[in-house]
């Protein structure tokens, strides 16, 4: 059985090694802030003991006052995991940093929320839309999209 | 002097005989070699995850078929387990032991079509794919047989299914596993000694254990490199913890472990299949769930593991009857991800067979 | 070697003798011989079509077409049918010479192969005592049609496909020509009818490994499966006829099954024997060995795996050119210092031979299959 790892495991590993970068946690699901979400997802990937090798998938949610982008991380080899999300509050031009070089497979993820929430991510090769066409104007799975 | 070559772009374009679908590949090519690739897709972007958020929760199975047209059982299987987490439901036995039969007859009937495929896109002219669809149409008439439809089932419920099983669905059943291991033995001899099938499948395409992983691949083509990780062993679901089962794995990875692993695979599935009508209890097929279901705010994810992979749905709820955020995890998308490592500095032949053993369907692709 | 007794077709001829009973002599029967022999080869590529389409079937166990006329026997007429009435389409920026020649190209020279195939005892339109050379040169000009055609069709998939041509059909020259040159060796005359009169035990018995090289290199050269790779379907779409419709395309497609019918006719009159056989006509056994010899080469289709480009080559040098090599010395060897033992022994000779560097040779090449177990 993959043990939902609680929060409260890494809350205080990650206090220790990147101070303030937490904005809340609960269950087994850590909200960190978004400048520093690519230093935290690197620490869950490198301590020995979490090793969070696999990324299971990368989505995000508009919630109106915010968005919300959330990756799910598997420890293949402790088979365990955790949830790992982040807010953004900029509606004009969000931008996040890419873990492209982290996890190779957030790649078409990644493209593929630019293509439909219009979150950019930066340090990263070729973003461009991935299923609408790329003179398409607009967001689509955003709440206030207008077709 | 020295000989001056240019590369050129060959589209292997949205209508092509070996795309699997709607699926463009942009290859710069060197000659034969293969200096880049890139996946072009989106032809089939239906927008399905906006419009499940117009629908209730029950109405939203019906997307789930369309999604991966190919394996529709396993769709609805990870969309009624991620509901059912959140809601709290709880379906009874005979209708778990239910989806168990049918979500491993989807796993056969897919495995099958995607060796067929293979094979087709290797050059075998059809003969085996023919000889594999011989046995899906077995597996097609028995579903038939239960819910009245050969593709888009729409069987499963929040709760349980949908319908119970017909008298001389049993029987039926039994014949064809008990002939199936045969079958695919016999197959397995035709091709896995022939020569030219080894020459074009060994060492092609190879992904490493590491990259694997790293790309977030799952199923077979992880499975193939090396990684032991099913979700019915790692996080099992249902009642997959009843059932005796061995996970195959490959060792390097090329083209070949892929083929192998979709063989053991099957005969894996066949002998669940038989387990489980072992087991089959008697009673209800489904439990009583509220006519219009509003599950509690929060947030889930439940995953299955379908025959191209991890299927999971990640659904945010507020409360209300319709989802407030619909996400399926895409396993033919992100097997894809590797796809461009592994056809750089290949061949135009081997990148067929390379993107024939991925076995992607589109519709799950673009969604 | 004049032949006697009742033929339907012209005698072997020798242009200054004029048949006695033809009313304007010898043009009159060349011309409607020529009508005849064309009519027979179109024919024929147009029933192996539609053989190949029902044992194929068969093969995979559905029925083949079945649906015009009887057994489906129309099908072929309505593809033709079908075939002509389309438009022609010529690419925008296509050579509108060479795209309009292409065809042809490639289809005379085929036919062409027809004119010294004996049909019967001294029954060929021709019988050149140069025979086999002519059939080896002819047949190489049919790869000029396809390389133009690839070329002209300003199609990047057409002209992958073209380069491919080029490379497979020129590697798998040699090892056919020095598979023929050990049958030559054997039956001393270079003419195919004489070919076929010194075959006292069928020549597939006396080389039977110059006949695996050439029912191979003759597969590569038209193109068949395992060598289909120039209009591998899932590959390059069709391949160097990509660009043609209508009657262009069936050219090139007819072409493909008249060589297919080409290749059958010249295994049977090289290494079965020809029109010989008891009790029935000769023509009779003539065709039922090419239908025969055209049954196995759809069997291999429908069965096989096609092979990658770089495989089919070193398939052809590494492979194919050594043995065709051993096999000329042995047979050299065998008509030089043992002309008058008996033939059974060389047959047996040759066959343990054969097994045994076939043997040797593949064993450099295998890939093992490996089970992978389920932990």
């Amino acid at each position: 059985m993959t043990t939902a790892l609680a929060a409260t495991e890494i809350t205080p590993k990650l206090e220790a090694t990147l101070p303030g970068c937490i904005v809340e946690s609960n269950g087994n699901t850590v909200v960190v802030k978004a400048e520093s979400l690519h230093q935290v997802a690197s620490f869950l990937k490198t301590t020995a003991g979490l090793d969070f090798n696999y990324l299971n998938y990368i989505t995000a949610v508009d919630y109106q006052t915010n968005f919300e982008v959330v990756y799910y991380l598997t420890s293949i080899e402790h088979n365990h995991d955790i949830i790992l999300k982040t807010r953004l509050i900029d509606r004009e031009k969000p931008a996040l940093a890419s873990v492209v070089d982290l996890w190779k497979g957030a790649d078409f993820q990644e493209r593929e929320i630019y293509d439909l929430f219009g979150i950019s991510f930066t340090d990263r090769p070729n973003l461009k839309r991935i299923f609408l066409w790329d003179g398409f104007q607009g967001y689509p799975l955003r709440k206030d999209f207008k077709p | 002097m020295a000989l001056k070559t240019e590369t050129f772009i060959l589209n292997a374009g949205p209508q092509h005989p070996s795309t699997h679908g709607v699926f463009r590949m942009r290859m710069t090519l060197d000659g034969e070699v293969i200096q880049d690739v890139e996946p072009v897709f989106g032809y089939l972007h239906r927008g399905v995850e906006k419009l499940a958020e117009g629908l209730a929760y029950p109405q939203d199975i019906v997307f789930t078929d369309r999604l991966d047209y190919l394996a529709s059982m396993t769709n609805n299987q990870a969309y009624v387990v991620a509901v059912e987490k959140l809601a709290g439901i709880q379906a009874p036995e005979r209708a778990e032991y239910l989806r168990v039969i049918m979500a491993e007859l989807m796993r056969i009937s897919s495995h099958l079509m995607a060796v067929g495929f293979l094979l087709n896109d290797l050059g075998a002219f059809m003969t085996p794919l023919l000889y594999m669809y011989r046995e899906r149409e077995k597996i097609l008439d028995l579903f038939d047989m239960v819910c009245g439809q050969r593709l888009t089932y729409n069987y499963m419920r929040i709760g349980g299914v949908s319908q119970d099983i017909p008298e001389e669905f049993i029987p039926a059943l039994n014949k064809f596993i008990d002939s199936l291991p045969g079958f695919i033995k016999e197959y397995d001899q035709l091709l896995a000694t022939n020569e030219i099938l080894l020459v074009r499948t060994k060492n092609v395409g190879i992904l490493s254990k590491e990259s694997a992983i790293n790309y977030s691949t799952a199923g077979p083509v992880l499975r193939a490199s090396g990684v032991k990780w099913d979700i019915r062993k790692a996080d099992p679901y249902s009642v997959y913890n009843r059932f005796n089962f061995e996970i195959p794995t490959g060792t390097k990875g090329d083209v070949y472990d892929r083929y192998r692993v979709r063989i053991e695979e099957m005969i894996q599935s066949s002998s669940i299949i038989k387990q489980a009508i072992a087991q089959l209890p008697s009673g209800e097929i489904q439990t009583k769930i509220p006519r219009i279901l509003r599950p509690p705010k929060g947030e889930v994810y439940g995953h299955i593991e379908g025959p191209k992979g991890e299927i999971g749905f990640y659904l945010v709820s507020d409360g209300s009857a319709n989802p407030y955020r619909w996400h399926m995890r895409p396993p033919s998308l992100i097997n894809l991800t590797a796809l461009r490592e592994m056809l750089i500095g290949v061949k135009i032949a081997d990148a067929m067979a390379i993107f024939g053993s991925i076995d992607i369907c589109v519709g799950e692709v673009d969604r | 070697m004049a032949t006697l007794g009742r033929s339907i077709f012209p005698l072997n001829f020798h242009p200054a003798i004029l048949p006695p009973d033809w009313p304007a002599g010898f043009w009159s029967h060349m011309i409607i011989f020529v009508v005849i022999l064309f009519v027979f080869i179109i024919i024929m590529a147009v029933a192996f079509i539609y053989i190949e389409r029902r044992v194929l079937g068969r093969f995979q166990i559905r029925i083949g077409p079945n649906r015009i006329g009887p057994f489906g026997l129309f099908q072929p007429v309505a593809d033709t049918i079908k075939i002509l009435i389309k438009e022609d389409i010529v690419p925008l920026n296509a050579d509108k010479i060479m795209h309009l020649l292409a065809p042809a190209v490639a289809f005379i020279p085929v036919v062409m192969i027809f004119a010294v195939i004996p049909f019967q005892n001294g029954a060929a339109l021709v019988d050149l005592n140069i025979g086999i050379v002519y059939i080896v040169a002819v047949s190489s000009v049919s790869v000029v049609g396809m390389v133009m055609a690839g070329w002209s069709s300003n199609n990047k998939y057409a002209l992958v496909s073209a380069m491919r041509v080029i490379a497979q059909v020129v590697s798998y020259e040699i090892p056919l020509a020095l598979a023929v040159i050990g049958i030559v060796l054997f039956a001393g005359t270079l003419s195919m009818n004489g070919i076929v009169q010194a075959q006292n035990i069928p020549y597939i018995l006396l080389q039977p490994m110059g006949f695996l090289i050439y029912f191979l290199a003759a597969l590569a050269e038209i193109n068949r499966t395992p060598f289909d790779l120039l209009e591998a379907e899932g590959e390059i779409v069709a391949g160097y006829n990509i660009e043609y419709s209508g009657i262009k395309f069936a050219l090139f497609f007819l072409a493909e099954y008249t060589e297919a019918v080409a290749i059958s006719a010249i295994i049977t009159t090289l290494y079965l024997g020809g029109w010989k056989g008891p009790f029935l006509p000769p023509v009779l056994w003539f065709l039922i060995k090419v239908f025969a010899v055209f049954f196995v080469i759809i069997w291999i289709r429908s069965t096989l795996p096609r092979l990658r480009i770089d495989q089919v080559m070193g398939f052809a040098w590494k492979f194919l050119l050594p043995l065709a090599l051993i096999n000329l010395l042995v047979t050299g060897i065998q008509v030089v210092f043992l002309p008058d033992i008996s033939q059974w022994i060389i047959v047996v000779m040759n066959i343990v031979l054969a097994a045994v560097l076939v043997f040797l040779f593949s064993r450099s090449f295998r890939t093992r299959g490996d089970k992978i177990e389920a932990q």
